[in-house]
């Protein structure tokens, strides 16, 4: 028999605050991240402002040691998942630990060790690399950290989808509790590439807006690039009842699709086939959904397309819905994206609220749903869905309940 | 035609199927199917030919950039042979 699957932790580091509940506190206050970047020069770049996790200094949380084989995408992680771990009181006696996943969604895993040392090597003339460039570079490196860091000995491994990472990920841990395949897991995603190869390739992509991101506003000019991690753990039902432990949500379904169409232009039938996925996976019907997280990246494409996509699948009651992207505050942390939008929803259910779409200066006809413009709003969720969509037309929704 | 013209109109004929490299100043890129990146490809392989730098977003609701004959004369201005 499946196992119900609820989330007993949340970690979050984030360009507007660096742990749980600072993230969920400022994201309802609609405080925004968005600002010109210190975490690089800005000199040759055409679009200066970014959402990075500001005044992050990682000798506070790693000593020397540990520091030397840890990108910044896998301190974020590791960072998120103690945090998670904390907050969700599980202790690993009696073989917990080989019965928790580990799964970590990255778009491009360590793009800082992989830019400073190409700098070495091709600018620099150096003759050799540090011994740790490829373990602190490869894209499983977060994963394995996490699981190094927090002994947890299941199965483990990295997701990689771009922007749909971290919920492909999550997807993936909540399959394998729900199936008995584990008892709990430690699952999110996290990016940290605001370095300069990545911002020039973000540039040639003409997709990044100069000024903020306004994610469903009129004179929205494109994404913003961000970065962080946040981290979920999961268990189930069962074993989070027998140790009396706080739940703060259910993972009712998740549902997956391809648009097998265009590397970067959004599809309307791949978005909605993989709402519908999460629906049906959930038994839910659509009108039991009062709340959706949006993908909501702010650009021209992505919002209305995605609006166009709630609507084929919510028909009349699409009218109904509220619908808000984080991005707005947070900018497109990319494969951490998808985690943090996940504990937005589940914080959403939790406290009745639904957090704000800003920066948005007035409606465009092409997304005309609502989308809790520039203020929180009291709303009383008993279902919601975070909707992912990444770049290679790949598409995730998870489907979340209150318990 | 002039080389500018000339080698800015291969570029763009480059974006479309061989059918379609008769192109005249007024067609209009959206007619020719040249989508958002499409486009991007296609600028950046002008600014790369021609050593400019073409300010543009794809998310933009572009008036200026319309037709061939348009991209045409916006090289042109950059490169300072109107």
């Amino acid at each position: 028999m499946a196992e119900r699957v609820v989330v007993t932790g949340c970690g979050v580091v984030s360009a507007i605050g660096h742990t749980f509940p600072s993230f969920w506190s400022n994201l309802v206050q609609g405080v925004c991240g968005i600002a010109e970047a210190t975490v690089l020069s800005t000199d040759q770049l055409t679009q200066k402002i970014v959402a990075e996790v500001k005044d992050f200094k990682p000798q506070t949380h790693f000593d020397e040691r540990q520091l030397a084989s840890l990108d910044r995408v896998a301190q974020f992680a590791v960072l998120a998942a103690r945090e998670a771990l904390e907050h969700s009181g599980l202790s690993f006696e009696g073989g917990l630990s080989e019965r928790t996943a580990t799964i970590i969604g990255t778009g491009v895993g360590g793009q800082n060790t992989q830019d400073d040392n190409y700098k070495r090597l091709y600018r620099e003339g150096a003759k050799r690399l540090h011994p740790l460039t490829i373990p602190k570079l490869m894209v499983n490196a977060p994963a394995s950290q996490v699981s190094m860091h927090c002994g947890l000995r299941g199965p483990a491994f990295a997701v990689a989808s771009a922007c749909a990472s971290a919920t492909h990920a999550i997807g993936l841990a909540f399959q394998l509790v729900r199936s008995g395949a584990v008892t709990c897991a430690v699952t999110g995603g996290a990016d940290a590439c605001l370095t300069f190869g990545t911002m020039k390739g973000w540039e040639a992509m003409r997709v990044m807006a100069p000024d903020t991101c306004r994610p469903f506003s009129r004179e929205r000019k494109g994404l913003v690039i961000g970065e962080g991690a946040a981290a979920v753990v999961l268990e189930s039902l069962e074993h989070a009842r027998r140790r009396s432990a706080e739940i703060l949500g259910e993972i009712v379904g998740f549902g997956m699709s391809s648009d097998a169409h265009d590397l970067t232009s959004p599809d309307v039938g791949g978005m909605a086939r993989a709402i519908e996925g999460a629906l049906g996976d959930a038994a839910l019907s659509p009108e039991d959904i009062q709340y959706i997280n949006a993908h909501g990246t702010g650009t021209a494409a992505n919002d209305e397309v995605e609006t166009h996509a709630i609507k084929r699948t919510f028909g009349s009651h699409a009218a109904r819905l509220a619908i808000s992207s984080n991005k707005s505050m947070l900018g497109h942390a990319l494969g951490a994206a998808g985690a943090l939008e996940l504990v937005a929803t589940l914080m959403s259910i939790r406290k009745a609220v639904a957090p704000p779409t800003i920066n948005y200066l007035g409606p465009d006809p092409t997304c005309d749903l609502d989308c809790v413009p520039n203020e929180a709003r009291p709303l009383a969720i008993d279902a919601a869905l975070s909707n992912s969509f990444a770049f290679g037309g790949l598409n995730a929704v998870l489907a979340v309940k209150r318990v | 035609m002039d080389e500018v013209a000339a080698d800015t109109m291969a570029i763009i004929a480059k974006r479309l199927p061989a059918d379609k490299h008769n192109l005249s100043m007024t067609d209009r890129l959206e007619d020719l199917g040249i989508d958002s990146f499409s486009a991007v490809e296609m600028i950046f392989d002008l600014e790369e030919k021609f050593d400019v730098q073409i300010p543009f977003n794809s998310n933009d609701n572009r008036t200026d950039l319309l037709t061939v004959g348009d991209i045409v004369a916006a090289i042109k201005k950059l490169v300072g042979r109107p």
